[in-house]
């Protein structure tokens, strides 16, 4: 019998599963959503923990205060005219100590008193006024209004990181700090500032006086370095494997090669870097072009197999036309397939870069984590990276780093947040000239 | 002869169309016989007949047109299947005027029974349908297998008919000759003969359709026109004679 | 075939190969000068192939082997004197698939003369995309959306686009891969007319998938099977009456 007539197929029961298909469909959909639910929840959790604690990051306590620069203090014997190491060496601290207890009403000779003081201030408030007085010599017996940070404690205190309720021996503020330091802030003078040394400060081992500047240099080299050899090195091997080499065993023993390079984990780079770089080529350590370097290393594959595929995307047929009114072939390539494989390179580029931003492990074997307070100037300057200081940082037990190790993750996230901003309004810009 | 088309429905359509070619052949052979038989044997209601039958003819005929027209409309012939539908349609207009041939002989019947003959004045005309008949048959047949053998053995016979009507024209003349009371009935027979001798023309241009058909060339023209009869006057004839 | 038509192509025992597989077995084919040649024959039989031949496409797919000799103006292409870019600029090509690139309508005509340094000037420039438009039929269409992108054309529109960017290089031969197969029956008609008018200046190879697109653009037609020349004649000889069994049960339907 025909298995397809009629009379046939109307004897069978009709049950063609509907139900089970629709039903099966639903499911599928709720693990979808349940996936999409659980990953949206640790991104929030994620971001939640960074920004909440990461927030306060950008504030920074700071102290106003009316400092008078006593002659006694500062050049007892009067012979700053002479030796103008005694304005250097002179007892800055001391000068800012009595400020604030002539401020608060303390008396000369309470010394407890007098040391908590000095640790209600930033010891970078001595250097900050010794340069005052150092630029203008002439400001010596006046009086100044002075804008110091305050201490690491008083300013995680301030901002409620500190738990005020346990008993006073077993937290790092003493009751009269806490005590003085809302008097302070109902008069005006200790208050919460922008804090611009978050982004300018060098290391230190401070954390009111660290800060990202050098890592935000040294990313901003390395992204530099990176973006100037990957790219058209990139570019260029991709367009070579992909449009003028022969298909033979050693193209393709080069295609596997590449694509496991991108597959390799990044601390190899690092050791790579250090033998072929430091050791073979003798170019600094720490330095952002070794950095730079390395992290090249790392994204080309990135931005090769990107490219090739591309490339490989770009209709055949517009090859097929731009030959057919007789373009040669690297016209074609250049003036018809790139433009058009320009929006996957740049993807792929960016997909490059901001995973090198993000690295730290090969940055790590080439010295790149280190206490540098000097800005680097040039390439061959150390520096760090912006995730190496924040790996530095997390290292730190102070309360303040922990504040300070978000807030430069928030700082980084803004990094890749604005390259990637850029990429996508590059990549419009690039389609809508089809 | 051919592999099937891949769309079977257009070897249907073209198989039914030389089906109703090889009816239609056979139904205006049958007309054109009993006519003769109805002018043989003085049967007027025969001859009725075959004069209303001949419609027949003329409805086959527009059918097969309509069929040619839609297959050409809906298959965009090519080729031989291309020649095939316009040798269907060439045929048919042949076979409708071989049935209008048949017709004309028929009515003729009427008028030949007020001046009844011996049955010697008819013999050769019998005798020229049969030949001219049997003709009729072998084109259609070879049409029917689609045999170039065939086709060119008939036209090999073109001139027997051609001698046939020479020799029956002289004989019908020669009975006038003799009486001129001969001349009314002779008269008809020689229109009923020059009907014949136009259902052997119809005959010969079915072979050349067939022989285009199937080949997609016509055949040489190597034989002048066929009548001789154009010739004979009255004092060669006796000459002849 | 009468004295006064010249041979402006001409195929001797071209055969190809891809990789291991034999694509054609030795074509001997003319091309002749002012007439549209069709080529026909079920898929994969090589026609689209040797049309491929005739401006070195085949060169650009990997692991294609050309041997045989191909002539245009009686000089073999194949030979290694002969410039690929130069014989493409003399051999256009119209592709299965309307392909302009996803520039401007202008920019489209323009690239062919302007990588060939055809125009000394601007002006030179826009007579010759004015002049290719007109010819390919499409100028009254499009004379007001000259910097649109050419993608946003009708499927037709694009086409002639494509014939015209074809034309601007002022080509000797044309050759037409299937250029109707996407296009709906008035475009196709569009096109057709234009291969007749276009004749009168150019020498034209179309391959095609549609019998009676073959039978009214052509006047000469070859049928290609199993990458053999079965038959080659006058359009009106293949398509009523062809001298092979193989053409004959091609065109009539009756293959496979």
């Amino acid at each position: 019998m025909n298995c397809f007539s009629k009379s046939y197929l109307k004897s069978l029961p009709r049950d063609i599963r509907l139900k089970q298909r629709y039903r099966a469909e639903k499911r599928f959909r709720a693990y979808g959503y349940t996936a999409i639910g659980i990953g949206v929840f640790f991104l929030t959790a994620l971001l939640w923990s960074i920004f909440s604690q990461g927030y306060t990051a950008f504030w920074q306590t700071s102290i106003t205060l009316p400092v008078k620069l006593d002659v006694a203090v500062i050049d007892p014997q009067n012979r700053r005219d002479k030796n103008p190491q005694i304005l250097i060496t002179a007892n800055y601290p001391v000068l800012i100590r009595n400020a604030l207890a002539e401020k608060l009403g303390i008396a000369i000779d309470d010394y407890i008193g007098l040391r908590e003081l000095n640790h209600m201030i930033s010891p970078s408030a001595g250097i900050k006024l010794r340069k005052m007085v150092l630029d203008n010599p002439q400001i010596i017996g006046s009086t100044q209004s002075l804008t110091v940070l305050a201490g690491a404690d008083i300013d995680s205190a301030f901002k409620g990181k500190i738990n005020l309720t346990v008993s006073e021996i077993s937290r790092k503020i003493s009751n009269r700090q806490i005590k003085w330091m809302y008097k302070l802030a109902a008069e005006g003078s200790l208050y919460k500032a922008f804090n611009t040394g978050l982004f300018i400060f060098a290391s230190s081992s401070r954390p009111e006086t660290s800060g990202l500047g050098v890592a935000l240099i040294g990313s901003f080299y390395m992204i530099l370095i990176v973006l100037m050899f990957s790219l058209p090195i990139g570019v260029a091997t991709a367009i070579y494997l992909e449009e003028y080499a022969r298909k033979n065993r050693f193209t393709d023993l080069i295609e596997i090669n590449i694509n496991n390079l991108a597959a390799v984990p990044s601390i190899v780079f690092g050791l790579l870097g250090v033998s072929v770089f430091i050791n073979f080529f003798g170019l600094p350590r720490s330095s952002s072009l070794v950095g730079g370097l390395v992290l090249t290393l790392m994204t080309l594959p990135i931005i090769i197999i990107a490219t090739r595929s591309a490339l490989r995307a770009v209709p055949i047929s517009i090859r097929s036309a731009a030959l057919g009114v007789g373009a040669s072939k690297i016209q074609m390539v250049f003036q018809h397939v790139l433009p058009l494989a320009a929006p996957g390179i740049l993807t792929g580029t960016v997909i490059g870069l901001t995973r090198a931003l993000g690295e730290t492990a090969p940055l790590l074997l080439i010295g790149m984590v280190a206490f540098i307070a000097n800005y680097p100037r040039t390439l061959m300057d150390p520096a760090t990276a912006l995730p190496v200081q924040i790996y530095m940082w997390a290292n730190e037990s102070e309360r303040a780093f922990i504040e300070r190790t978000s807030g430069a993750i928030i700082v980084l996230l803004m990094f890749l947040a604005v390259i990637n901003t850029i990429a996508v309004l590059l990549r419009r810009r690039f389609e809508q000239h089809r | 002869m051919f592999t099937q088309h891949t769309v079977r429905s257009f070897d249907k359509e073209l198989n039914r169309l030389s089906k109703e070619i090889a009816e239609m052949g056979t139904y205006a052979a049958h007309i054109v016989e009993r006519s003769i038989l109805a002018i043989m044997r003085d049967d007027q209601k025969l001859a009725k007949q075959v004069i209303s039958d001949d419609i027949f003819l003329d409805v086959a005929e527009r059918k097969i047109d309509e069929e040619a027209i839609l297959i050409i409309a809906r298959r965009q012939p090519m080729a031989v299947d291309l020649r095939e539908i316009i040798g269907a349609i060439r045929i048919s207009v042949d076979l409708e005027r071989v049935g209008d041939m048949g017709k004309n002989i028929a009515k003729r019947t009427a008028v030949l029974s007020d001046v009844r003959q011996t049955a010697a004045f008819y013999h050769g005309l019998e005798d020229f349908a049969a030949l001219a008949l049997k003709q009729l048959n072998e084109v259609l047949d070879a049409y029917a297998c689609r045999s170039l053998e065939r086709i060119d053995a008939v036209r090999e016979h073109d001139d027997e008919i051609d001698s046939m009507y020479t020799s029956l024209f002289r004989d019908l003349l020669t009975y006038m000759l003799e009486d001129p009371r001969n001349i009314t009935v002779c008269t008809h027979l020689l229109f009923c003969a020059k009907n014949i001798e136009r259902i052997g023309d119809h005959a010969t241009n079915i072979a050349k359709t067939v022989h285009y058909v199937i080949t997609g060339t016509y055949p040489a023209l190597e034989r002048p026109k066929d009548d001789q009869t154009y010739r004979l006057e009255i004092g060669k004839s006796r000459r002849i004679l | 075939m009468s004295s006064e038509l010249k041979i402006k192509m001409c195929g001797l025992d071209v055969k190809v190969s891809y990789g291991k597989k034999r694509a054609l077995h030795g074509i001997t084919l003319n091309i002749l000068e002012n007439k549209v040649t069709a080529l026909i024959g079920p898929s994969g039989c090589g026609k689209s192939t040797f049309l491929r031949c005739l401006n070195r496409m085949n060169d650009t797919i990997e692991g294609a082997l050309v041997t045989g000799k191909i002539l245009l103006d009686e000089e073999d292409i194949y030979d290694s004197s002969v410039d690929v870019v130069e014989l493409r600029a003399r051999v256009g090509m119209v592709f299965q698939k309307p392909n302009p690139f996803p520039k401007s309508v202008y920019e489209n005509v323009a690239y062919g003369p302007r990588i060939h340094g055809l125009a000394k000037s601007r002006v030179a420039l826009n007579e010759i995309v004015e002049q290719s438009l007109v010819k390919a039929g499409l100028f009254s269409e499009v004379k007001d959306r000259l910097h649109d992108v050419g993608t946003s054309l009708s499927g037709g529109q694009q086409q002639r686009l494509c014939i015209a960017r074809a034309i601007a290089v002022s080509p000797e031969v044309i050759l037409m891969d299937e250029p109707c197969s996407a296009l709906d029956p008035i475009a196709t008609a569009k096109i057709e007319e234009l291969i007749d008018d276009l004749r009168r200046n150019y020498t034209i190879a179309i391959v095609t998938h549609s019998m009676q697109q073959a039978a009214r653009v052509s006047q000469f037609t070859a049928m290609f099977h199993l990458g053999n020349l079965v038959e080659v004649g006058t359009t009106d000889t293949i398509f009523t009456s062809p001298q092979e069994r193989r053409t004959q049960d091609y065109i009539t339907g009756r293959f496979g």
